[in-house]
């Protein structure tokens, strides 16, 4: 008996855990409070959020492997290495950043939304998405995807009489779900020809398989491949996501934005670079052609934003999102072609890292000039400079960290890493593209900045900014300006091994 | 010239490029108590005249303590690490060829702060100008103190956005689209460069300029050279601008306020050809030699365009812009820049180095000039300034007539002036151009240079033709003549104008050592 009971590492577990733990008292504390002191479930939520946060520390010290099969302690579904730390840190930051968002919407939305459930939700999909990286075997993987995203959609759709909630949260789930099913069936093809679940093992037997699964095997590494494309919103996946974000509650917008794409690339990684390096040169040509497109069309779209039109700033930082979510392909899909696939992974990661920061710092602004200015239009954040100087200040550092100009310093150089893991590993043309992709971007994110500058039509009207708002923006602009000065702190990872 | 110890120079020097920038942040909170001022305005334009003061002070210094008799080697140097992942390191030093820029950039940024402080331009509040300005600065002559490809790049950058809020916000006509001409341009240009300098730090496995000239491009293969310096050849070509990338420029110029057009013109333009002599030329000789031919072709075309263009522009009921047409002169002038630097020569490059500085002196002065005249005309368009017989400029205000005669004298390359000695030079490096390159085609520029020579002096006295020479009627407005802050603001570039004309041996006697050093494979 005693060998089917495995012992499991609690600590190394923690961080995903308390999320949840979290999520599941949250939920069942809301049944005994009385409905004026709902705002204690959201600084517990935010509270666990920081505790999962911490737990990372004590994980730092080596790589920890739990749920080990008896028979093989090498093989694992779930580990806590450097990759996994880090990405952690990103999904459990990015998502305490959100919910610090949240917690002013929330109370600005007078019980529109309920608050209980909001916040298990969110706690329980970033349980899953911490889950994600940790994760070995594809079954984990899948599990761990749909933890993430099930409850995504929920929140997407969590306006209450709202039609543009719920018909994104439902174009959301149709088209989430149908890649999903997908990649499911993907999934079951490599099992079938290679036998195993876990990724270290399929890297080794899908290199011996029999001639005659040759053409499944290849089309489970494809179908495999959608699902986690969709999630990074990579095109033509990415149709989803401006009506998405605009339906969904602010925060919640950010929150996808960051932790929604640290979910889908970091199961990219983890399917291609680890469980399939041999087959490079199927997932390489794929996913540079996926890079090209995803910030081509992001870009464009982007630059095609009206800025009188209803919600155009939302907008305009969703499709910018669907543009950065192609920088992030590029050193992924140069690991690909390179010797050194970690060093072009951790590029990813510094680049997934310093867009988390800033994103969610340029989605706080949006949600603070959204109290005022409902429809908040790109044309609202005229003069912001008169009445919310440092607000402004930081929104246009935000936005020129990610355009990548000076002063944005680590934007520039999360840029550079991108770049040189691009030529580094032969892909002169991708490299190409992104530069002239680099200069369109600049184009709306400089007109943004440009007009926070100007001379404000009519009186500027001074606004208290509620302390968890002024929380978040502080939180990423330290984050941003730190990074800036010592951007060494997140670029290391692009020049070790994560693995 | 005075004994400095080498490490007071280097913090001499990484205080030149860091005080601007916390001056820039300075300027952006309100002034402590005791330094107020007659008012937030003019205590903010003053505190911009005491930081470029300052850092003029400091460069100034730096010259004296430069150590004259070995100008090749790398002074003042700092090597610390900053960014091992990407080994960029903070690495800054001045040799012959970097000094007078730096002594340059500090001289005009304090002399536009300092007309600013009486003659502030139109637009919102001078405390972001004067942030902007500040940075700038930094950015600038952090371009020139910096050897590492990546920080290059940074301070390349880094003057876009300043620049581009310089021309949006203060500008006059049509500056939100001359604005966004320059930004997209000179963006486009440097992202390509980008690659370019990424390209040849990894394959060379260093980005460190000093360690990549020394080796002098051995380490790299011939095809990476001829692609890398093709990518970081255009991001510089823009910036210079060489023909045919220099259309940004023209509106930029015209559209930007009195002190943008100095600072674009004097300091900024420079950035470019001190890429070429300082990264393309000893970091990928190989590259250099196969595009030099081309380099070389599209500068002579661009002094014959831009002299064409100048003489279009100053014909008669052409309603030619002054300041355009300075702009275009500018393309000429940056092409005998060019074309020195193609002859791969040490006698043209030099001859390069020598007209830069001169161009940004004169240029710089000319800019200086012409703003005046719109703030007393109000125009600068020639055809209303000269209407029939011309603006009697020489009546109506002579010192500002005699000035602006100068400064076009000056422009055509009169011997005896700064202008004259760093084109003839880039020529006679063209008549005798490196071994391998092939010496009928350059002399063949050579000429067609020559035949521009004739067309720059033949628009330029044109143009003082008409707007300093005619008759003044009698009940003619009287025109204010130059003020002492003018005076001020402007002597300094009409002295070292003066100077580098009759004693070219000052400036020569810096960078020739250090080009020597450069071709020859690397700095010490």
């Amino acid at each position: 008996m005693s060998t089917l009971v495995q012992s499991v590492d609690w600590l190394a577990v923690a961080p995903p855990t308390i999320a949840a733990v979290v999520g599941l008292v949250v939920l069942v504390a809301d049944l005994f409070l009385d409905a004026r002191r709902k705002a204690l479930l959201g600084w517990v939520s935010v509270a666990g959020l920081a505790v999962a946060a911490l737990m990372l520390l004590p994980l730092l010290d080596g790589d920890r492997a739990t749920f080990c099969l008896a028979g093989d302690p090498h093989l694992c579904s779930y580990t806590a290495d450097r990759f996994t730390l880090v990405i952690q840190f990103l999904v459990l930051g990015g998502a305490l950043l959100a919910a610090l968002l949240s917690v002013t919407v929330l109370e600005d939305a007078k019980r529109r939304i309920p608050e209980g459930e909001f916040w298990f939700l969110l706690l329980s999909s970033a349980a899953g998405a911490a889950l994600l990286p940790a994760s070995r075997d594809l079954a984990t993987l899948v599990v761990a995807l749909e933890v993430a995203s099930l409850p995504a959609f929920a929140l997407v759709g969590m306006r209450y009489g709202d039609k543009r909630s719920s018909e994104a949260a439902l174009k959301f789930f149709l088209s989430s779900v149908t890649a999903t099913a997908v990649s499911l069936m993907g999934i079951s093809f490599v099992y079938a020809s290679t036998g195993s679940l876990y990724l270290t093992q399929i890297a080794d037997r899908i290199q011996h398989v029999d001639g005659q699964l040759h053409v499944l095997a290849q089309t489970g590494v494809v179908l495999t491949l959608v699902g986690f494309a969709f999630k990074t919103a990579a095109v033509p996946f990415h149709f989803w996501v401006p009506d998405t974000y605009v339906g969904a509650p602010l925060p919640v917008a950010a929150y996808l934005s960051v932790v929604g794409k640290a979910v889908g690339f970091s199961g990219l990684i983890l399917v291609t670079v680890v469980a399939l390096p041999s087959y490079s040169d199927v997932w390489g040509p794929a996913l540079a052609a996926l890079a090209c497109l995803t910030m081509t069309v992001g870009n464009v779209g982007a630059l095609r934003q009206q800025a009188t039109r209803a919600y155009s700033a939302v907008r305009l930082l969703a499709w910018s999102s669907v543009g950065q979510a192609g920088y992030l392909l590029v050193p992924i899909a140069s690991a690909g072609y390179s010797k050194d696939a970690q060093k072009a992974i951790g590029s990813t990661v510094a680049y997934a890292l310093m867009y988390a920061a800033v994103n969610l710092g340029a989605f706080a602004v949006a949600a603070l000039v959204g109290r005022t200015r409902t429809l908040n239009r790109i044309t609202d954040y005229r003069g912001l400079y008169a009445s919310n100087p440092l607000a402004a200040l930081f929104l246009a550092f935000f936005l020129l960290c990610l355009a990548g100009l000076p002063p944005g310093i680590i934007g520039l150089f999360a840029k550079v890493t991108v770049f040189s893991a691009a030529v580094d590993a032969g892909l002169g043309w991708l490299a190409v593209v992104m530069a002239v992709n680099v200069v369109i971007a600049l184009f709306y994110y400089l007109q943004w900045t440009a007009l926070l500058f100007r001379a404000p039509e009519g009186e500027p009207e001074k606004q208290r900014v509620p302390a968890p708002l002024t929380a978040a923006i502080a939180l990423s602009a330290v984050l941003g300006v730190a990074l800036s000065g010592a951007p060494q702190l997140v670029l290391r990872f692009s020049d070790t091994g994560l693995f | 010239m005075i004994d400095i110890s080498e490490s007071v120079m280097q913090i001499l020097l990484a205080f030149i490029v860091v005080v601007p920038l916390i001056g820039a942040l300075a300027a952006l909170l309100p002034a402590p108590p005791g330094l107020k001022g007659k008012s937030p305005e003019q205590a903010v334009l003053r505190h911009g005249v005491t930081v470029t003061g300052v850092v003029l002070i400091a460069a100034i210094v730096l010259a004296l303590g430069f150590d004259h008799d070995h100008p090749s080697k790398m002074q003042a140097a700092t090597d610390i690490s900053w960014i091992p992942a990407l080994d960029v390191r903070i690495h800054l030093g001045i040799d012959g060829i970097s000094l007078p820029l730096l002594v340059l950039t500090a001289l005009l940024t304090f002399l536009c702060a300092l007309y600013s402080y009486f003659k502030m331009p139109a637009g919102p509040s001078p405390k972001a100008f004067v942030a902007l300005v500040l940075v700038l600065e930094s950015g600038t002559l952090a371009t020139f103190a910096v050897l590492d490809l990546l920080l290059f790049f940074l301070a390349f950058e880094m003057v876009l956005i300043p620049m581009y809020f310089l021309i949006a916000r203060w500008g006059g006509e049509g500056r939100t689209q001359a604005a966004w001409r320059f930004i997209l341009f000179t963006l486009l240009g440097s992202v390509v460069m980008l690659l370019g300098l990424l390209l040849i730090g990894l394959k060379a496995g260093t980005f460190d300029m000093v360690a990549l000239a020394t080796d002098n491009g051995r380490s790299l293969t011939a095809s990476v050279q001829v692609i890398a310096v093709l990518a970081m050849g255009i991001g510089l070509a823009v910036k210079t601008p060489m023909w045919p990338l220099h259309s940004w420029l023209p509106d930029a110029h015209t559209s930007a306020p009195t002190v943008g057009s100095v600072l674009l013109a004097g300091v900024l333009l420079k950035m470019g050809t001190y890429g070429f002599v300082r990264i393309i030329l000893p970091i990928a000789p190989d590259g250099s030699h196969t595009f030099a031919p081309y380099l070389a072709a599209f500068a002579v075309v661009g002094i014959v365009y831009g002299s064409l263009a100048c003489l279009a522009l100053a014909k008669r009921g052409a309603r030619g812009d002054l300041k355009r047409l300075i702009a275009y002169s500018s393309v000429g002038h940056m092409g005998f820049v060019l074309l020195g630097i193609a002859s791969m020569t040490p006698t043209g490059v030099n001859g390069a180095l020598f007209a830069n500085i001169a161009h940004g002196l004169i240029t710089g002065l000319l800019f200086f000039l012409v703003g005046a005249l719109k703030d007393r005309t109000g125009t600068t368009d020639l055809d209303t300034l000269a209407e029939k017989s011309g603006a009697a400029l020489y009546g109506k205000a002579p010192r500002l007539g005699g000035l602006l005669a100068f400064g076009a004298v000056a422009s055509l390359g009169l011997p005896g002036l700064a202008g004259f000695w760093g084109e003839m030079l880039a020529m006679f490096g063209a008549f005798k151009p490196a071994a391998d390159l092939s010496r009928p085609a350059f002399l063949a520029f050579m000429s067609i240079a020559a035949f521009g020579t004739l067309l720059t002096a033949a628009y330029m006295l044109i143009v003082v033709r008409r707007v300093c020479m005619g008759a003044a009627p009698q009940d003619a407005p009287q025109l204010a003549d130059v003020h002492t802050y003018e005076l001020a603001a402007w002597t300094p570039l009409i002295a070292l104008t003066v100077v580098a004309g009759l004693w070219p041996r000052a400036l020569l006697g810096l960078t020739d050592p250090a080009v020597q050093q450069l071709l020859a494979g690397g700095t010490r």
